[in-house]
């Protein structure tokens, strides 16, 4: 009840809104209109995931053509980070790290949704363009001087974010009414890292991008869990005595209560 | 019910953080090992980062060795003086250590350094504790008198060094030398391995210097919060990795279970007490053995560079 309010509240504000912004020189044939539940994630002590509602409409000045049914693809993008991966060798009998590449820069999160089995609604020309699956995401030039078979490293990269539900591919779950309005879920995990995410939303027909919508979402942590983040960053020396001081007065204090509870 | 800790960045059961805290504690009350062997590489498999499960972890042995200290203390069973002469010799290891572990991070093998190193120390610790803490079980059952006073005097070489020094509480008259080097070497390794250097240490008191057992646990503790205060400060400075949330979490429990395991500990016959930690040392070198020999069931393991 409360999403179908907002979200029917969201394409009223959004319609007239976009009416008043001068038209590009071409505009697209069908524009895309959307929103979030939320632009601003409070990471605080008992963050525990969060569902992020993508919602929007398309905007059309001509009636829908009837060639191919409208798609959409939602993407979320973490902060971008290098990753290390290492792979293990049998080396005299034991297990080591033998091998080591750096990919540039991978997000911290990926998460894409799409209204449809991916190679129906996206060519692979236009996810080169627009990278918009998952290996599309993570930046790999030069990796195949580090190793010769790089294509395994970025593969095992995936697979790992894969299994800690860091990367995510829903296909089919954006759901598509009359060819106008949709929306989907986004579930953040909770184990996510501070930064800004950006989201995209595209509208396609036929494989091809017909539109695109971009966004962001700030997530933070806020409260005891960023003053202890600013200390440790800002404040280490202290910090440190801090929890030299909580360890001692912890153990000085269980071994008084455990002193008045014997006697 | 999940925490999400701050520095880790992950989010994690609190009664998972308290059991690890509690189960720990307890081991570390009974046996005077600050448990950092322990706790470091359970943080690991619940997916702490290595940086911050090794900082974290240092900070709540402080905790726990604090809470079992002040219970010998009031019974009178640590050596102050002891404790105080390895603690030069820890400083000055400890130093060294965290030298040689630059020289091996840029040589790019500091995990199988660290594997290798707990595999040797621990194996050969735990494997001559056992032996000797079995045969004098086995004495106790059959009734022969202990041999005590012949196994202090075989020690010959501690008592003719020179700056002797009476070790009233140990009762030991012995050179300072011996305990400076326990000291140096249980600094070094505790520097290069990220653990209190209990479980060498409670052995070396034992065996090398001749210790009696009641009084080694509560020195290697006095030992144990000094050698780690100084390894969380390193790391709360150089790589800002503690966590201070997961580090309370882990001392409610510690603390609790070190007072529990304390009481368990004095209860305990001395070569009882010695088979056990021996078999937990042994316990931990072979499944660290194992990893390195079995084949691991994902050969790829990632890192991100900007973390701790």
């Amino acid at each position: 009840m409360i999403r179908a309010l907002i979200l029917s509240l969201g394409v009223l504000a959004a319609l007239p809104a976009l009416a008043e912004t001068a038209a590009p020189a071409t505009p697209p044939p069908e524009q895309v209109v959307a929103g979030l539940s939320e632009n601003q994630i409070a990471i605080t002590a008992t963050f525990n995931g969060s569902d992020i509602l993508v919602f929007g409409a398309v905007k059309r000045q001509t009636p829908p053509p009837d060639s191919a049914p409208l798609q959409v693809i939602v993407t979320l993008e973490g902060p971008p980070n290098p990753v290390d991966i290492s792979r293990k060798g049998h080396v005299w009998g034991i297990w080591i790290n033998t091998e080591r590449a750096r990919v540039t820069s991978a997000p911290a999160f990926y998460a894409i949704a799409t209204s449809g089995p991916l190679n129906d609604v996206l060519s692979q020309t236009e996810d080169l363009r627009y990278k918009i699956t998952i290996p599309q995401a993570i930046q790999d030039t030069g990796i195949a001087s580090q190793v010769p078979d790089g294509e395994a490293f970025i593969n095992a990269l995936i697979r790992i974010r894969k299994d800690q539900g860091l990367y995510v591919l829903d296909q089919g779950t954006v759901a598509v009414e009359q060819a106008t309005l949709f929306h989907t879920d986004i579930r953040l995990p909770a184990n996510l890292t501070e930064g800004l995410y950006k989201a995209r939303i595209f509208l396609t027909r036929n494989g091809q991008v017909v539109d695109v919508h971009k966004t962001d979402i700030r997530v933070r942590k806020m409260g005891l869990e960023r003053w202890l983040y600013e200390l440790a960053k800002n404040q280490p020396p202290v910090y440190g005595l801090l929890s030299l001081v909580i360890a001692i007065a912890a153990g000085w204090l269980a071994s008084a209560v455990f002193r008045l509870v014997k006697r | 019910m999940q925490i999400y800790l701050p520095i880790a960045e992950v989010s994690v059961n609190i009664f998972l953080l308290l059991g690890i805290g509690g189960g720990v504690g307890l081991l570390s009350g009974i046996f005077g090992v600050g448990g950092g062997f322990l706790i470091t590489p359970l943080l690991l498999f619940i997916g702490v980062p290595p940086g911050v499960a090794v900082a974290t972890g240092a900070n709540q042995v402080v905790a726990a060795s604090v809470s079992g200290l002040l219970v010998h203390i009031r019974r009178r069973t640590v050596d102050f003086r002891m404790g105080t002469v390895m603690l030069i010799g820890g400083f000055a290891g400890s130093n060294i250590g965290i030298y040689v572990f630059e020289l091996m991070k840029q040589a790019g093998q500091t995990e199988l350094f660290v594997q290798f190193s707990y595999v040797f120390f621990m194996g050969a610790i735990g494997t001559l504790m056992f032996q000797e803490s079995f045969r004098a079980i086995r004495r106790a059952r059959s009734g022969a008198p202990p041999p005590t006073s012949g196994s202090r005097s075989r020690h010959g070489w501690a008592q003719r060094g020179p700056f002797k020094v009476k070790f009233r509480t140990s009762g030991l008259y012995i050179s300072v030398l011996p305990p400076v080097g326990i000291g140096l070497m249980v600094g070094f390794l505790s520097a290069t391995m990220g653990v209190g250097g209990g479980f060498i240490l409670v052995p070396a008191m034992i065996y090398l210097l001749g210790m009696n057992t009641r009084v080694v646990v509560g020195t290697s503790l006095f030992q144990i919060i000094f050698v780690t205060a100084y390894s969380v400060m390193a790391h709360a400075i150089t790589n800002q990795s503690v966590d201070l949330a997961l580090a309370v979490l882990l001392i409610v429990g510690g603390v609790v279970g070190a007072q529990i395991g304390t009481v368990i500990g004095f209860r305990l016959k001395a070569e009882q007490l010695r088979i056990l930690l021996a078999i937990l040392v042994l316990a931990v070198s072979v499944k660290i053995g194992l990893d390195l020999v079995l084949t691991p069931s994902d050969l790829y393991s990632i890192r991100s560079v900007n973390h701790p």
